[in-house]
């Protein structure tokens, strides 16, 4: 049934249309913005019969399977409620809110985030899958976030927003963790396949904790005691955002996940406690704040939190009878609270105020809306003949027929006629004060009539609450039938929708609650004095400072990780590396000698000794920075000839060439960097760094001593057998560098021209600090050029350029190749510049290293392309032999092409790093545009 | 032979450790450029020492581990592309900020002894 994932996926691409129509005027924009919505309503109204008939829909694409992830839909009678509820209050909302947000409110902004909401919701109503729905959970949570801080520049929207997202994400998570749990314990995700198994789940040793867990982020949700303090502060909302998701909707995902989850957690004495507990605080606590509530939103907030204890007091009785009368009285509530949020909206804009001490004697200026509110809060109140009325009479049935607690089982009807007695005295507080009493007290504007189509969904669903009070059976039996059956998995119980049962002990209750309540609100004077005694209590101010003092935590410790300081990092990087590896080390045990160790020879301790002798040096005199980089360089000279030791002949040309560049560039930078500096750590810190880079040193001195001596599994015989037939080269070095691992070469002469590039940036504009003198005073040289070097670096220039073409081309085969070959060309040209100067070598070389570097670049990455063109996979390689009169035979390869790339990329980036570098000092230094 | 390179490497990493952990762009430089040589040699080294052969087909009887080798040629280039873009980083860090110091700024003036705490 792929029209199930429609359902969900019409309102998701219409959260864009609202903002692609945001030019048109606002009617069409409305308009358009309620045609998706529509267009599901139509698929579930199709969709309908076959569930009225009885069946259950499923809709599933498979994805993690192994993970129990899949996008899985179901459509049952509990489904089918609330996809009425969601899409119809949902398409009366988007007509409220043409009328309701000003010309200065961003419409497109409200209707895409409502579509948002009403995406997140239908994806929760239709879930089959527990993770799934999860995920629909938290974003209604986003959704309503967005929402109620929707007036942003507002701190109290802020606040609320942020309270009413902490709490149903902590909800949230806790639900995630009680998902998770059902998931490890009964082996699946699918609701289909879980609800069957209540009975297993319910012996097992980990119920109450994915009992609590669950409840948790339904309680969360619904804004049940103690949680319910965030639903007043989301108040702050638009009141179209209030009556769609604080009252009819998404306040009713808990309720609806308590109903989903009923037969399978239900049951249990523990289910009846925590549910009937919290319900019953919820309901008694909700309509006693109501009471006393100064805003009209205020009030309406609690009675919702009052009226959602009462359905989740319902779902923990635990009876099936029970059970509907919670279903009926999800309906009845969706029904009479959102027009009562409306007809508040229509108050507040049209008269400014939303405070009841103002609000007086409205009925002359708003006879209509006054009606439509005034019969609104009668079925709020459960005045009979309107649909409050019914699933109150339910209610009070039930509660009759409960024995579980025993000798004290009267103590819950006598408890919800109390509530009733309360939600009555509010009822009647909305209509007497708010219509009469009196005439209004200092309102910003006169109050008038709303605009006519404002009314609308007000009328319409004030209508339904008439028409489900007379004649309930024929508007909504059917649908409560279903939706019953679908929450109990089983036959439904008997019971009857008529107004009339006879004179019986519910129909007291409800007339005993009526009177009790009139009265109670026409001596109300009493009971505020009385609450004004108790000390003010918010819980806003009071959360706030709790989270506040949550980040001044938080914060402190984040000062105290991350302080900003370089050198504390480091040094922690380095002790955990070392830590980590000592471990290891550890268990090593004994240098085990597998392989032969090779004496050692004089030439080997000569150069050990000159090696740690100029490291050393180089730590002393890092003071004396012209001293320091000349024992640099002799450590590097030291590597070099190691490598020519061990037989890495491409090695020591590489590390040669680059060891030439670096102490070039090393120099530059000591020309712009101070050249002599004063000691700045003290002893104490010297000996603590001393200590860690020793036990470094010595660390991964082991380390590699163990691994050189360790028996190796060698993954090089495939290079050294495969370098010949698969690459066509011989020097096996060369070979990996360009073919088996070129995708690897590739990525670095990438980098590498990034780096050149990021340096021709970071150069463009430096403000310079230019010496004319050296530490202890003396002048620059005067003769910058002299004359011998510039004579001999000419000579050599074209000698240097052979001998890289020819590295280059027996590369191949013999070592050299494309890196060396380009450090060589780089070097000659630079002695150039040093020896000539700048102007010389740009009045005879006019080219741009930059477009050198793209072009190597270019050309590697083409060569790779190519062999797309014979159908072969990236980078294969391919090479012939042929046959040239006079030369003989020679070898024609792809690989040559690609390290031709190799080669311009590393004499770009080298010049091009430099030559802008030496360039600083030279009135050719890079500026704003890109001339080099 | 072994003994004498890990000496070599872990005597250069324990310079170079000390060199990054100072106060001033041009020590961490150095520092730098010591620990690749130390890296290089480490990752060099742990394909085997092989004296007088070579990674070339044909050439020798036996051969150098050439993958090793492969690794470091690149290492060493891409090494000195950071060390430079480092090496201007820290030129322009003293330009803009007037100091050489790695957090761009000198600390402040204080007896040691009372700093501390902090």
């Amino acid at each position: 049934m792929i029209e199930l994932l429609f359902i969900v996926l019409f309102p998701l691409i219409g959260s864009l249309v609202p903002v692609l129509t945001a030019r048109w005027s606002r009617s069409h924009s409305a308009l358009a913005t309620a045609l998706l919505p529509l267009a599901a309503l139509v698929v579930v109204l199709q969709l309908a019969p076959a569930v009225f008939s009885g069946e259950t829909l499923f809709y599933k694409l498979p994805w993690v399977e192994a993970l129990g992830l899949s996008l899985s839909f179901r459509l049952d009678g509990l489904s089918l409620l609330f996809l009425f509820l969601i899409l119809g209050i949902g398409l009366l909302i988007i007509l409220y809110a043409r009328y309701y947000l000003s010309e200065k409110d961003s419409m497109a902004r409200f209707y895409g985030f409502l579509m948002l909401f009403m995406t997140a919701m239908l994806g929760i109503v239709l879930s089959n899958n527990l993770l799934q729905l999860w995920v629909f959970w938290e974003l209604t949570s986003i959704s309503s976030f967005l929402l109620i801080s929707f007036w942003w520049h507002r701190a109290d929207a802020r606040l609320g927003a942020r309270m009413a997202l902490m709490i149903t994400g902590f909800g949230g998570l806790a639900l995630l963790a009680g998902i998770l749990l059902i998931g490890n314990v009964l082996g699946s995700f699918e609701l289909d396949v879980v609800l069957s198994q209540a009975y297993v789940l319910q012996q097992h040793s980990l119920y109450p904790v994915i009992l609590i867990l669950v409840l948790l982020g339904a309680f969360t949700k619904s804004a049940q005691f103690p949680f319910h303090f965030w639903l007043p502060n989301a108040m702050s909302a638009p009141t179209p955002v209030s009556a769609y998701l604080h009252s009819a909707t998404m306040v009713k995902a808990g309720i609806f996940l308590l109903a989903r989850m009923y037969p399978l957690l239900a049951g249990s004495d523990l289910w009846f406690l925590m549910v009937t507990i919290t319900g019953m605080t919820t309901l008694l606590v909700g309509a006693y704040l109501a009471l006393f509530q100064h805003d009209l939103k205020g009030l309406l907030a609690y009675s919702t939190i009052s009226h959602l204890g009462l359905i989740t007091l319902l779902f923990g009785l635990g009876t099936d009878l029970a059970a509907v009368a919670a279903i009926f009285h999800i309906i009845n509530h969706a029904i009479f609270k959102a027009s009562l949020f409306m007809a508040a909206g229509i108050i507040d804009h049209e008269s400014g105020s939303r405070d009841m001490r103002k609000l007086n004697g409205l009925w002359q200026f708003m006879p209509v809306t006054a009606t439509l509110a005034m019969v609104a809060s009668a079925s709020m109140a459960g005045v009979p003949l309107l649909n409050g009325f019914l699933s109150k009479e339910m209610f009070f049935a039930e509660t009759l027929h409960q024995e579980v607690l025993g000798a004290l089982s009267w103590l819950i009807p006598v408890l919800a006629t109390v509530a009733a007695t309360l939600s009555v005295a509010y009822s009647a507080r909305f209509i007497h004060d708010v219509f009469f009493n009196g005439q209004p007290k200092g309102l910003p504007r006169t109050p008038h009539e709303p605009p006519r189509y404002m009314r609308v969904p007000v009328e319409v669903l004030v209508a339904l609450c008439i028409l489900v009070g007379l004649a309930p059976a024929y508007v909504v039996g059917d649908l409560l039938a279903v939706a019953s059956t679908a929450v109990l998995a089983g036959p439904l119980p008997l019971y009857s929708l008529s107004i009339w049962h006879g004179v019986n002990l519910p129909l007291m209750m409800s007339v005993l609650a009526l009177t009790l309540g009139i009265v109670l609100y026409f001596n109300r004077k009493h009971l505020f004095r009385f609450q004004a005694e108790l000390p003010e209590l918010n819980p806003l101010q009071f959360f706030e400072v709790k989270i506040n003092a949550l980040l001044g935590f938080a914060k402190k410790w984040h000062h105290r990780i991350e302080s900003a300081a370089l050198q504390r990092y480091l040094m922690w990087m380095f002790v955990i590396v070392a830590i980590l590896l000592i471990w290891p080390l550890q268990q090593m045990g004994e240098f085990t000698r597998h392989n032969a160790v090779q004496a050692p020879d004089t030439l080997m301790f000569a150069a050990t000794f000159v090696a740690a002798i100029a490291a050393v040096a180089t730590v002393l005199c890092q003071r004396q920075r012209l001293l320091s980089l000349v024992m640099i360089s002799i450590v590097g000279l030291v590597v070099t000839l190691i490598f020519v030791r061990f037989s890495a002949p491409d090695l020591a040309l590489t590390q040669l060439s680059v060891e030439v560049v670096t102490i070039v560039l090393l120099m530059l930078a000591l020309f712009f960097l101070p050249h002599k500096i004063s000691r700045a750590s003290n002893a104490g810190r010297l000996i603590r760094d001393g200590a860690i880079a020793s036990i470094c040193g010595v660390v991964i001195g082991s380390l590699s001593y163990a691994l050189m001596l360790e028996p190796q599994q060698r993954i090089s015989d495939f290079f050294l057998a495969n370098s010949k037939i698969g690459g066509g080269g011989y020097n096996v070095v060369n070979v990996i560098l360009v073919d088996f691992r070129g995708f690897d070469t590739l990525g670095e002469i990438t980098v590498l021209g990034i780096a050149a590039l990021g340096i021709f940036k970071l150069l463009t504009r430096l403000p310079l600090f230019r010496s004319s003198s050296d530490s202890q005073g003396r002048q620059w040289a005067l003769d910058k050029h002299p004359m011998l070097l510039a004579v001999v670096s000419q000579a050599l220039l074209p000698l240097a350029l052979l001998v890289s073409v020819y590295i280059f081309f027996r590369g191949h085969n013999l070592p050299g190749g494309g890196f060396v070959a380009g450090l060589v060309t780089a070097i000659a040209i630079i002695l150039q510049y040093v020896a000539q100067g700048v102007d010389w070598v740009r009045e005879r070389l006019t080219l741009e290293y930059h477009r050198l570097v793209a072009a190597g670049v270019l050309i590697s990455t083409l060569t790779g392309v190519a062999s797309w063109a014979f159908g072969r996979p990236f980078l294969t390689s391919w090479f012939d032999y042929f046959q040239l009169p006079l030369f003989g035979e020679i070898e024609l390869a792809s690989a040559i092409a690609f390290d031709l790339g190799v080669y311009l990329t590393v004499v770009g980036a080298t010049l091009m790093i430099l030559a802008n570098l030496g360039k600083m000092t030279t009135e050719h230094r890079p500026v704003n545009k890109g001339q080099s | 032979m072994e003994l004498l390179v890990a000496i070599i490497i872990g005597v250069l990493t324990c310079c170079a450790v000390f060199l990054i952990l100072r106060a001033r762009t041009f020590a961490v430089m150095l520092g730098l450029t010591m620990l690749s040589y130390a890296v290089n040699l480490f990752i060099f080294s742990s394909g085997g020492l092989k004296i007088g052969v070579g990674a070339v087909l044909n050439a020798t009887e036996e051969y150098a581990d050439p993958l090793p080798q492969a690794l470091v040629l690149t290492a060493i280039v891409i090494g000195f592309a950071m060390t430079a873009f480092l090496v201007v980083l820290s030129i322009r860090a003293r330009a803009d900020l007037g100091n050489d110091h790695v957090d761009g700024k000198l600390p402040v003036a204080k007896n040691t002894r009372q700093g501390a705490s902090s």
